[in-house]
């Protein structure tokens, strides 16, 4: 009995999980940045200037992690209108940042830089795409919170309704800052 | 998901974690999800039988990587010998003359075979059936938690597994046969369909494969990660954890940290081979024909991204094989492990040491000499944290009180393997001498021994010791010490005599010698290690019956802890079902190691508080 009783409280196994899930990421992009300073410090690497859409995409995100972050401290206080308010202005921007991604895309085309120019554009083709397709796992579980959302659940905060929340907006954070360090580093490359 | 979480919530509430409901679960109330055959043995989320799915399933992969190996050594036994008698099985991969009716087997299948070998028992064997089956079982019963941190990850990572497998499977298939440019799938090759058979659609399949591998692997090992940072039970703290879970625990930590890596190089070859990018590729010609628009790549950067996971590999593949085979010896030895603060120092050196020394596999790919030597540096510094391991295993043995049973030969196997693999790792481990081994049989010698088959004796070792958790049963003495005795002999049979032939210079992977005057000394040599490897196959298939015919047939498990070990698996009923214990989890007084450490007592077991002014013996 006595065991049961005196728990000691530690980080929930969920949370602590979605952390590990981090620490693998950080490798993968780590692993993709590493193998672009490589290959850029040998001849034939053509450089170009990113396009605008990445800066705008950039505020974008921004502004979502923001959101998402008063809209917790909405939540917490029950204030269940400013919580749904915001939640949906990051949730557009969210959509906004993939959509100005892809217009990032499209513009480098136009310009002639497709996948295959230069080792140059693959890396950055590359490494934006799986940074998307990262933003986009984000965007599943806020398409999740988000019915949840709608239906009221969210209305009062309970402990597993804000790990439900923690967890989501802790990896939207996560893919966040993983966009900002990508940016920094093309822009320290270039 | 209700429903799931309700079980979740059930199982780990005694763990606290959930910030709520603490101590109202001290009974386990049964598994309302085991209630249908597909819940209860295929979609199970109990740590138990997901562990008994790991390894049943690393049999299967384990019994065809071992056939490949059978038909390729027939080749280099026996290249003259008529294999028409295979056609049935490998159809057209048995080139059958017309005229004299003599089957012999298509170089292309060589290499497919020997790629194949490779890939199947590095990944699906000693990674998902090594690591996958023990860590699940004995996580979750050694620091006593009723299950993973996730269960529905836990199931997710096996079928994933699953997923991987039946991909790798069909690529056996295919008409242009699964990929044949070796297990570590260098560009070119990998990366030009057009290159060869197996890199066309053979080589999707391996990187599918091996992508929803990777899958799988990250999730089991954060499942492993979480479950033993967060849910011990109280007073099991690290320092009083079993060998075993620390070596999982390092396995995981290793996983985690380089399969991402070698994902993306997978992703990169994945680009060259479908969207035309050139990331491994530079001034190519295939077939005399120069492809200029692929400019620019660099070929080698694939191996540093292909080895920043490949030397890991070597320990998330040995690591757990080293923690079974330390717990299995203190409990067979009757005496405490020696040094276990040294042994987890070990463990972590390992762990840290393992990310250094990747391009050790690289010295001949035009390295720079001085990077080079940082590398051998470190590589050599491995053996430090090696050797104080196997110094222990030696020393917990000595003067011991041995019971000499399948589980601890097994063990005792594994050391000497572990030292004779080890020690040629410390020649090649020299770029200076590398430069002459690279690439002959004496590497294939070295990690076979090392890593290869001291893995599988850590494994059978475990699943001899374990089988009555398993199955509450145990597995036929006689013939498991047949399987070790016979084992043992034609593994040494097999690769030590392949250390000769590498210092003279026969080169690995090669399908035939015959316009190689120089090696026809070893045509006999040849002969006696395709027979001992064909006596080592027959000998699995043994073990294999043994396994199958325990689980019904068996001698029954009566008492709780047969072997007399110390930890809380010995503490859980016989056939334990999903939950693990009956009562309230057993809480933790003591290291695992208190066997024969009292006048009066034979063993303590950790859930046995200590007596007044005791000092617990990890401490």
């Amino acid at each position: 009995m006595s065991t049961l009783n005196k728990t000691v409280k530690r980080i929930h196994p969920k949370k602590f999980a979605l952390w590990m899930g981090i620490v693998g990421m950080i490798m993968f992009f780590s692993a993709f940045t590493s193998a672009y300073i490589v290959r850029k410090a040998s001849a034939n690497w053509y450089n170009f200037p990113l396009p605008n859409e990445f800066f705008y995409s950039t505020i974008a995100i921004l502004g979502s992690s923001l959101a998402f972050y008063l809209s917790k401290k909405a939540y917490l206080r029950a204030d269940a209108k400013t919580f749904k308010g915001l939640y949906f202005l990051g949730f557009l921007l969210g959509f906004a940042f993939i959509g100005l991604q892809y217009a990032g895309w499209e513009s480098l085309q136009a310009v002639g830089i497709d996948l295959v120019a230069n080792q140059s554009s693959s890396f950055l083709y590359l490494i934006t795409a799986a940074h998307v397709l990262h933003v986009m796992g984000g965007v599943v579980a806020l398409v999740v919170l988000a019915v949840g959302l709608i239906r009221g659940r969210f209305d009062v905060p309970t402990p597993k309704r804000t790990l439900k929340i923690d967890l989501t907006f802790t990896y939207w954070h996560f893919v966040d800052i993983l966009w900002l360090y990508l940016l920094v580093f093309f822009l320290i490359q270039q | 998901m209700a429903d799931i979480n309700i079980t979740e919530k059930e199982l780990h509430a005694p763990q606290g974690g959930d910030g709520h409901g603490h101590g109202h679960d001290d009974h386990h109330h049964g598994d309302k999800y085991q209630s249908s055959f597909i819940d209860r043995y295929l979609f199970s989320m109990d740590h138990k039988t997901i562990a008994k799915q790991f390894l049943i399933t690393g049999m299967f992969w384990a019994v065809i990587g071992a056939a490949m190996s059978v038909i390729f050594r027939l080749q280099l036994g026996f290249p003259d010998a008529d294999l028409s008698w295979l056609q049935p099985l490998l159809g057209g991969w048995i080139d059958v003359d017309p005229a004299s009716g003599k089957g012999t087997l298509s170089p292309d299948f060589y290499y497919a075979l020997v790629t194949m070998h490779g890939t199947i028992i590095v990944f699906f064997v000693l990674t998902a059936g090594l690591s996958g089956t023990f860590s699940n079982l004995l996580i979750p019963l050694q620091i006593g938690a009723r299950d993973m941190a996730s269960p529905l990850m836990n199931m997710l990572s096996y079928w994933f597994f699953f997923l991987a497998g039946v991909i790798m499977f069909i690529s056996l298939f295919l008409n242009t046969g699964p990929f044949s440019g070796g297990w570590v799938a260098y560009p070119p090759l990998s990366a030009l369909p057009q290159a060869s058979d197996g890199s066309k659609a053979g080589m999707t399949l391996w990187l599918l494969a091996l992508v929803f591998f990777v899958v799988s692997t990250l999730l089991g090992g954060i499942n492993y990660i979480s479950t033993i940072l967060n849910m011990r039970t109280k007073g099991m703290t690290m320092f009083r954890m079993p060998l075993t879970i620390w070596a999982f625990l390092l396995t995981a930590v290793l996983g985690l940290l380089s399969f991402p890596v070698v994902t993306s190089g997978f992703f990169m070859l994945m680009m060259d081979r479908m969207l035309g990018t050139s990331f491994f590729l530079d001034e190519i010609y295939v077939a005399g024909e120069a492809l200029t628009d692929r400019v620019g790549g660099n070929a080698i950067l694939y191996q540093h991204l292909f080895w920043f996971l490949g030397h890991p590999e070597v320990y998330i593949i040995v690591l757990p094989a080293m923690g079974l085979v330390s717990e299995v010896l203190s409990v067979h030895a009757r005496k405490p492990i020696f040094g276990y603060k040294a042994m987890v120092f070990s463990i972590l050196g390992i762990g840290v040491l393992s990310f250094l020394v990747w391009a050790h596999h690289m010295y001949v790919s035009g390295l720079n000499p001085f990077i080079s030597n940082i590398f051998v540096l470190f590589t050599l510094i491995i053996a430090v944290p090696s050797a104080v391991k196997v110094f222990n295993w030696i020393a917990t043995v000595w003067g011991g009180n041995m019971r000499y049973n399948s589980a601890s030969l097994f063990s005792i196997g594994f050391v000497s393997l572990f030292i004779s693999g080890g020690l040629t790792g410390i020649f090649l481990g020299n770029a200076t001498i590398d430069m002459q081994q690279h690439d002959t049989y004496f590497v294939v010698a070295h990690f076979h021994t090392v890593m290869g088959v001291a893995a599988f004796f850590g494994m059978f070792s475990g699943i001899y010791h374990w089988f009555p958790t398993m199955f509450g049963r145990y597995m036929n003495e006689t013939l498991g010490q047949i399987h070790y005795w016979g084992t043992l002999i034609t593994a040494y049979a097999v690769f030590g005599p392949m250390h000769y032939q590498g210092m003279a210079g026969i080169p690995r992977r090669y399908y035939s010698f015959d316009t190689f005057q120089a090696f026809n000394q070893f045509d006999t040599m040849n002969q006696v290690i395709t027979i001992a490897a064909i006596i080592a196959f027959f000998l699995q298939i043994l073990f294999i019956i043994n396994f199958f015919y325990s689980i019904y047939r068996g001698r029954k498990q009566t008492e709780q802890n047969p072997w007399g070990g110390t930890t809380l698996e010995w503490t859980v009923p016989i056939n334990p079902g999903h939950g693990n214990w009956d009562g309230p989890i057993p809480e933790v007084h003591r290291w695992p190691y208190d066997i024969s450490r009292y006048e009066d007592r034979e063993f303590v077991m950790q859930n046995e508080p200590l007596a007044e002014g005791e000092v617990d013996g990890g401490h």
